[in-house]
């Protein structure tokens, strides 16, 4: 079907990158992507937890997402590491991998696979609207797209973060002697949120939970700028009236909450576009920010790569497979299991979580 | 449109009430005429027009959609609205370049055909953003749903100028939608408007309750008593129309006009004045309880036949308009003479005097709360919740003015229940488990079990709830969304003893039955879940509420 170089490309994409539960794996090249379970050479996407995790004999990833790993696993979280530089090639066996950047968190990144003509994009988790906190997306054009599909409903619309946080605002202007607490996953979401307060002109102290400090420091060692950040630990309560401050979305209904004065928990994701997981988790102020592409953004980045064949990962695959059959494309989900699990327990312990 | 929408969206999550008014009145603040008045029509439940049906919108999205993925949809929103404001597909090169502002679309929907309606809506819903088209559909479809009452709206009104909220209600039913005139007494630019409504409300003078300590400062001399009645508190107006016709509405106590919905007492107050009473239902001479009340007031289509099922009833209490004399700046005695020649005058079986309660001691007047049938109700007993005591000499104020009128509730019903469920609260209760459901025992398929028959929210202290809150998060056995399930077993457990004021049948519960005001009255730290009530006591307690009031005792006495 694919008219270029048939006689050399002899391989399937499922020779090249076979899916398995665990994630898909690269025979020829002996590699896994984003594994599950630990194996002897991991290429791995970027720091959440779901994608990456410790125990792997040798780990390929970009310099920010190893740092993000060493930070929370400790220094021994894997047998040994290599740094990939976003855009050029390297060669794994018989393979090609290069690393581009997926706009999804600080260091992340899609991998595109190629052998004999065929090229393979794993893309991990991507979004393709802009971040003042990490490298935007790049369009790789492939013969085979292997996609998220976390929002892959035609309800998930996006819109614009910073109208979210101008609603943020007009709310702490609304009500300023009470303090506004906004859940954030700990990678990637809360030094989001933070960036774009700043850009919207809010120049006071955000207050920080005591789990996003460590990985929010980095961000700040990478030159990304924070402003000034305070540990909400030891503040009185006078003194948070008024006060923004972020935490693990797990912490919004917590012990921990009673320090505020009658607190408005927010909770910035992608899922608060719908009302009743808003309200399932008591959220007074949803905010519809999301690290993840929308419906609109899926289908334009799976339009634009040229890709014949489509492979969905996690999320909700019925809808984007159904729509990528619509379009006259060969699609299938890939049932790989453990990915986006982070979304509801927010992994606290581990200091960061899976995001939305 | 865009700017009432947030308002509702931000309305729907808020369960504060101050902080639900600081939003209304924040919006009511920055926007301008005539959009805010529209949008406090729209809160107050002003607006009338023909609502969407479901079908109208259901067609809209299948036209633009995919069946299958609006099915995938639909599944995982849940609400129909919110999936179609979502999903819209709305083509930036079809947008329209303005947005319609909420006035626009309650004008249009005013004159609108029911033809000319889904073309209508799919060019605003082009044009709103995803939180605009959610607050287009729930308007459309009469579903807005936000937890904000008449009443609150109009008190954030009048916090634009701080006024009372009463201010407002007296002339509330002369103004309408967009009340331009309203917003510029209120900002200070204009006039108090002149009511011109011929049967206008007059804001209710409520009681306290008293406690058993107050009486040592009260002198029994300065009182009078009445029974409390258990219907609900209503006004009565009857006025002059300028065209000389007689125009009669009911109210709430809070004002709102509920004369539609009793069509029956209406027509049978034809003398200009305003009368504050209870509204009951009144078969055969007798008063029925508050049960059969909530059966009329259920029904939405009001019937022939509810009308002679349910004959509505006005019990009064008060005068505070005779004729076109204003009599609330009189003292209650005089205005209680006032009111019994009226009543006389007006000579309708539809309403009465209410009787007083004669005491000489407090001691007498607790005997008689104790016992309302002996005490002259008789067999109206079962409609009394209390008694009224109102001073002598105390002018009609609207409010709650302190010592003036007590109310003075019978005991309520207890009932010693198992905590089996707990979520958490909002506002300064966020982050506690304060929201509780409460089972009593019943025999299951396997022996014994805890069947739940109510849910309670507050009667504890500050203190009690960090104990209870405590409790449970060291007693979760299961998690349920935010819901989280406590231990309850025969010897683990948590007792409540839990007051409330009635029950009722209702087929939503699994113990098949309802309590009316449940809150926790004790905590039982003590009492192992096993010595709880079981589900017969309250059955019992049920079929004597209903066998009060169907009028099968044999000690109906000739009136």
């Amino acid at each position: 079907m694919n008219s270029k170089a048939v006689g050399l490309k002899a391989m399937r994409p499922e020779d090249l990158l076979t899916p398995t539960p665990s994630g898909v794996c690269c025979r020829t090249g002996g590699f896994h992507i984003d594994p599950t379970r630990p194996v002897d050479k991991a290429v791995i996407t970027h720091g959440h937890s779901d994608h990456a995790r410790p125990g792997h004999g040798a780990v390929l990833a970009t310099e920010e997402t190893l740092d993000l790993m060493r930070l929370r696993y400790g220094d021994n979280f894997a047998g040994s590491t290599q740094v990939a530089k976003p855009g050029e090639p390297l060669t794994m066996g018989d393979v090609t991998v290069t690393f581009h950047p997926a706009g999804h968190v600080l260091g992340s990144a899609q991998i595109a696979v190629e052998h004999g003509g065929l090229r393979i994009v794993a893309s991990g988790d991507y979004k393709d609207a802009p971040d003042p906190t990490c490298a935007p997306f790049e369009l790789v054009p492939c013969d085979v797209f292997i996609t998220e599909a976390t929002f892959g409903l035609p309800v998930f619309r996006h819109g614009d973060a910073s109208g979210e946080i101008a609603r943020l605002l007009h709310s702490v202007a609304v009500f300023p002697e009470r303090a506004h607490l906004v859940g954030a996953y700990s990678l990637g979401k809360a030094q989001r949120v933070i960036a774009l307060i700043r850009q919207a002109g809010y120049d006071r102290p955000i207050y920080l939970h005591g789990a996003l400090e460590t990985i929010t420091r980095y961000y700040q060692q990478r030159g990304i700028d924070l402003g000034v950040l305070k540990p909400a630990r030891g503040a009185d309560k006078a003194e948070l009236a008024g006060a923004i401050a972020l935490c693990p979305p797990s912490s919004l209904q917590d012990l921990w909450t009673r320090r505020f004065p009658d607190p408005v928990p927010c909770f910035a994701s992608g899922w608060m576009r719908v009302r009743a997981r808003a309200r399932q988790r008591g959220v007074e102020l949803p905010l519809v920010i999301s690290d993840h592409a929308d419906w609109d953004g899926l289908t334009a980045t799976i339009t634009a790569t040229g890709a014949s064949e489509i492979w969905v990962t996690h999320g909700q695959e019925d809808a984007l497979v159904h729509w990528s059959r619509l379009r006259g494309l060969k699609a299938r989900p890939l049932a790989i299991v453990g990915y986006g699990d982070e979304d509801e327990n927010d992994g606290t312990a581990a200091g960061a979580g899976g995001a939305s | 449109m865009n700017t009432f929408a947030e308002l509702l969206d931000r309305l729907a999550y808020e369960p504060g009430r101050n902080n639900k008014l600081r939003l209304i009145a924040d919006y009511l603040r920055t926007t301008p005429d005539p959009e805010r008045g529209f949008a406090l029509a729209a809160l107050t439940g002003a607006l009338s027009f023909q609502h969407a049906k479901a079908g109208v919108i259901r067609a809209l999205i299948a036209e633009r959609t995919d069946p299958v993925l609006f099915e995938l949809s639909y599944d995982y929103v849940g609400d129909l609205s919110e999936t179609v404001a979502l999903m819209w597909p709305a083509d930036p090169a079809k947008r329209p370049n303005a947005v319609p502002s909420l006035s626009e679309v309650i004008e249009t929907l005013a004159t609108l055909g029911k033809a000319q309606l889904p073309a209508q809506l799919a060019r605003w819903l082009d044009a709103l953003d995803e939180t605009g088209r959610w607050a287009l559909l729930k308007l459309v479809t009469g579903g807005l749903r936000i937890g904000v009452s008449a009443r609150l709206a109009k008190t954030a009104a009048a916090s634009l100028g701080n006024k009372e909220p009463n201010d407002i209600e007296i002339l509330w039913p002369g103004l309408a939608p967009p009340y331009t005139e309203l917003f510029a007494w209120l900002e200070g630019r204009a006039e108090k408007p002149i009511s011109l409504d011929s049967a206008p409300f007059r804001p209710a003078m409520l009681a306290h309750a008293i406690e058993d300590s107050d009486f040592a400062s009260l002198d029994p001399a300065a009182f009078t008593a009445e029974w409390k009645w258990d219907g609900i508190r209503i006004q009565a107006v009857t006025g002059t129309a300028d065209d000389g016709q007689a125009v009669t509405r009911l109210y709430s106590r809070t004002g709102e006009d509920i004369t539609k919905a009793f069509p029956d007492l209406a027509d049978a107050l034809r003398l200009p004045g305003a009368i504050d009473g209870e509204l009951l239902i009144v078969r055969d001479r007798r008063v029925q309880s508050f049960n059969v009340l909530q059966q009329r007031l259920n029904r939405k289509a009001v019937t022939g036949k509810l009308l002679a099922d349910f004959p509505a009833h006005l019990r009064a209490y008060d005068l505070l308009v005779d004729g076109t004399e204003d009599l609330r700046a009189l003292p209650f005695a005089e205005r209680r003479k006032r009111l019994q020649a009226f009543i006389e005058k007006l000579n309708s079986e539809r309403v009465d005097l209410s009787p007083l309660v004669p005491f000489d001691t407090w001691e007498a007047l607790a005997a008689a709360r104790a016992d309302p049938a002996t005490a002259g109700a008789g067999t109206d007993a079962d409609a009394i919740e209390g008694i009224m005591l109102k001073r002598r000499d105390a002018l009609y104020l609207p409010g709650r003015p302190k010592g003036l009128w007590w109310k003075w509730k019978r005991d309520p019903l207890v009932v010693d229940a198992v905590l089996m469920y707990a979520q958490r609260g909002h506002g300064k209760r966020s982050s506690y488990y304060s929201d509780y459901t409460f089972g009593v025992w019943t025999t299951g398929e396997s022996g014994d079990e805890l069947v739940p028959v109510g849910k309670a929210y507050f009667g504890f202290t500050d203190e009690e709830l960090h104990r209870i809150d405590r409790f449970i998060r060291n007693n979760t056995i299961e998690r349920f969304g935010p819901v989280r399930e406590v231990t309850h077993e025969p010897d683990r457990g948590l007792v409540f003893e839990v007051a409330f004021e009635g029950l009722q049948r209702s087929t939503r519960h699994k113990s098949g039955l309802a309590m009316r005001f449940p809150r926790i009255s004790r905590l039982r730290w003590d009492k192992p879940p096993r010595e709880a009530d079981r589900l017969e006591t309250l059955q019992i307690i049920l079929e004597k509420i209903e066998a009060g009031r169907s009028g099968t005792s044999p000690a109906v006495a000739e009136n």
